[in-house]
């Protein structure tokens, strides 16, 4: 296989055609009529080139729940999402709550190769929201752990997350929230409001989700810490993260895919392929999430690609998983929800899905500009196809995509990993 | 009519109301001495149930063998998520055994609704209470009773009490009595009132006292303690304080029009939502309520397994010879 590519006329962040030569795992050279030189050529006419996309909220499922996703399958659908770098969320079984455990992962992720994965840690030990985990053996392991979080659970005692964000200082950690007053959602099924009534599924109010933020906002400022707020799902989760930044306070916000698309309408079909964490909120709040990513409120998209085997989804909505996949289709959902509406161009695309992701995950080799010297990590994409989702073509173990039967814009063409494809004409290679 | 009965909203005013014109017609069958009919002979009826429930289990089967459907009475109890065959393994068990309805009981709201739309069987199914969201048919038997006693039940007034919020009968009856015309009224404290309930269409009140006066009916509903146990959740200070402020009592009763009647779905609990004196009245039409629903279980089944009414008005006037007949040959009743 060849050890140097050239990318003839791909549009940089959307811009002019330019030629890019990936060598050495970097961009050796952009400029247009490179000569090939040995390189395989990449026809990437009509194509966008954007840095390797950044997650920073992926279940990978292992170890534990090999049955739904593995670091193997999860980060080959990564890569055909444009990913070249995901953070595996803590919640596995055993959780990765020690640096034996994000060491495991991370090393899975560098055996399996389709794209760099950055395990997080979880902050308590066990995810039981009772003491810290050894946050500084996570971060000085070999997988570097710089995220933390509880993800799936709340750190809902006060005094616990300000111990959290205080200690994280150290090693310039970030603890990531998933915001959600237990209390207030005890057996929750979907968006509390006039739906939830009407359907007999118990509501899912908003303020669970805001008090947390507006309480971990107030904390981050105590003890001058760094807080990042895991998929904000409602308009009022927007306007706390508005608040808070214009006070300057070290916070960041991340905002899924579906939560920019689908609305709690959809949960009338008692589908539970509709069912998530946080869940699916009114049309007004999708409005919010899409102007308050547009403006940067929201730093960044984040999936929150939740595989789930098929009978954890083949039943009763009650009796059902929570959690989508979202890996594979995040790019085409930021395009119909972002760029065709105007309200972010490439460029911008870049900042929420690669650059600030990066920063807030401290990653030095991703996130980075497609520019000469950088890694070599870029996503072909072309925004001038249309796909239709079919869930049984997944790259991720699971089916459990909210989009199938839907036509989605758009098609990742080629991921690089450090100047290696590791998807190429819109397959994994 | 649709193919499946799985919320009061499926039906239309026609549809409604042809359901209870057969039910009259069915009705009277409970006064004779062979209270059966040929009409789904040879045709299963399986009674699925997820949730306890003896009352509308045996109503739905009572109506069913009337009828002369085969029954099966399927149990799989258990109300924990993780223990227990899943509901499509039940399901295709069920279909594999060729039913031509399933009558189903479950306490994940919206389960009718997956049963019917998963493919996984081809039977009309029958919602017979979902989780906290709809019980159709008690909707049906509520407005036949109220049929009997009022009349047109345009322009009347009926006042539901008590816990709305997890209420399946307060759902479909809302529903159902905007349909048949009737103007409702949800009575509740706050905390028992759904998110949401102003957009239902019906006028809801705190005060019960207020509301009484101009009531038609009075449908007093059970408090679900069982759903009340989360910790720290309570919905009320105590069953005396609910009592005091929502129950139905002699004090409360003495205010009723002449003509208004008290209904309540059971089980009733009696000194909490409504007192002896209430339940034991002449106003109360309680122990009708469950007569009823036989005749409407037969009609919903009769009219979503073999068609229309006109047929019936044949096998109604054939009744008695036919199953005298089966009678004789040793049926299954």
């Amino acid at each position: 296989m060849s050890t140097s590519y050239l990318v003839r006329n791909a549009r940089v962040l959307g811009g002019a055609p330019t030629d890019l030569l990936l060598r050495d795992g970097v961009v050796a050279a952009v400029g247009s009529d490179l000569a090939a030189d040995g390189a395989e050529v990449v026809d990437a006419d009509g194509l966008v080139a954007l840095p390797g996309l950044v997650d920073l909220h992926t279940h990978l499922r292992e170890p534990g729940r090999e049955d739904a996703e593995t670091v193997e399958t999860g980060t080959r659908a990564a890569a055909m999402g444009g990913f070249t770098a995901v953070h595996a969320m803590a919640n596995t079984d055993p959780v990765a709550d020690t640096a034996g455990v994000v060491e495991q992962v991370w090393r899975l992720g560098r055996e399996a190769g389709h794209c760099d994965v950055f395990p997080v840690g979880a902050v308590t030990v066990g995810l039981l929201g009772e003491r810290l985990a050894e946050l500084g053996a996570m971060a000085d392991s070999a997988a570097r752990v710089r995220v933390f979080s509880d993800d799936g659970k709340c750190v809902s005692d006060a005094v616990l997350m300000r111990r959290a964000l205080e200690y994280v200082k150290a090693f310039d950690g970030v603890v990531a929230q998933h915001a959600q007053d237990p209390r207030l959602t005890e057996e929750a099924q979907m968006n509390e409001g006039e739906l939830s009534g009407r359907l007999g599924l118990r509501g899912w109010p908003a303020v669970a989700e805001e008090a947390i933020i507006a309480r971990d906002c107030l904390l981050a400022a105590h003890v001058e810490s760094r807080l990042h707020v895991c998929h904000v799902s409602t308009a009022g989760s927007v306007e706390i993260v508005r608040w808070a930044k214009s006070k300057g306070w070290n916070v960041t916000a991340e905002v899924c895919p579906h939560h920019l698309l689908l609305t709690d309408a959809l949960a009338a079909t008692y589908d539970p392929i509709y069912k998530v964490n946080p869940p699916l909120r009114a049309a007004a709040d999708v409005e919010a999430l899409r102007t308050g990513l547009a403006d940067g409120t929201i730093d960044a998209v984040a999936t929150d690609h939740a595989p789930h085997p098929h009978e954890d989804k083949d039943c009763e909505w009650q009796a059902a998983a929570f959690g989508m996949l979202g890996l594979e289709t995040a790019l085409s959902i930021v395009q119909e929800t972002m760029v065709d509406t105007g309200l972010v161009d490439w460029a911008g695309v870049a900042q929420r899905m690669s650059y600030r992701p990066a920063q807030i995950g401290r990653l030095a080799d991703h996130g980075r500009p497609v520019a000469q010297g950088e890694p070599a990590n870029v996503v072909l994409y072309d925004p001038a196809v249309s796909r239709v989702i079919d869930a049984t073509e997944t790259a991720s173990l699971s089916r459990n995509t909210p989009y199938a039967g839907r036509t989605l814009p758009g098609q990742v063409v080629a991921t690089f990993l450090r100047g290696r494809p590791t998807v190429l004409d819109g397959k994994l290679t | 009519m649709k193919r499946h009965l799985l919320s009061a909203a499926d039906l239309t005013r026609s549809d409604a109301e042809l359901i209870l014109e057969t039910a009259e017609e069915l009705r009277s069958l409970a006064d004779r001495p062979i209270k059966k009919l040929p009409a789904l002979r040879g045709r299963t009826i399986v009674n699925l149930f997820f949730e306890d429930s003896t009352r509308t289990r045996i109503s739905f089967e009572a109506a069913a063998k009337r009828l002369s459907a085969d029954v099966i009475n399927f149990s799989a109890k258990g109300s924990s998520v993780s223990k227990g065959e899943s509901l499509k393994d039940t399901a295709l068990t069920l279909e594999a055994m060729g039913a031509d309805a399933v009558v189903i009981r479950h306490w994940a709201s919206g389960a009718p609704h997956l049963l019917a739309n998963s493919g996984w069987v081809r039977s009309s199914v029958v919602n017979a209470g979902d989780g906290t969201h709809e019980h159709p048919t008690q909707a049906l038997l509520d407005a036949f009773t109220l049929k009997r006693h009022l009349g047109s039940l345009d322009g009347r007034r009926v006042v539901i009490v008590g816990d709305v919020l997890h209420s399946r009968v307060a759902r479909s009856n809302s529903l159902l009595l905007q349909t048949l015309g009737a103007e409702v009224t949800l009575v509740a404290p706050p905390t028992l009132l759904p998110v949401g309930v102003d957009g239902w269409g019906v006028e809801r009140s705190y005060d019960i006292d207020s509301v009484l006066p101009k009531a038609d009916a009075v449908m007093m509903l059970r408090v679900q303690r069982e759903r009340m146990n989360l910790k720290g959740g309570g919905f009320f200070p105590s069953a005396r304080e609910y009592s005091r402020r929502y129950g139905m009592d002699a004090r409360r009763m003495s205010v009723l029009q002449d003509h208004t009647v008290v209904m309540h779905p059971g089980p009733m609990i009696r000194g909490m939502e409504i007192s002896a004196d209430v339940a034991d009245s002449d106003r109360s039409v309680i122990v009708e309520q469950v007569t009823n629903g036989v005749a409407v279980r037969m009609a919903v089944l009769y009219l979503l397994l073999s068609g229309n009414e006109s047929e019936l008005g044949r096998t109604t006037s054939a009744a008695t010879d036919a199953t005298s007949a089966e009678a004789a040959a040793g049926g299954d009743a």
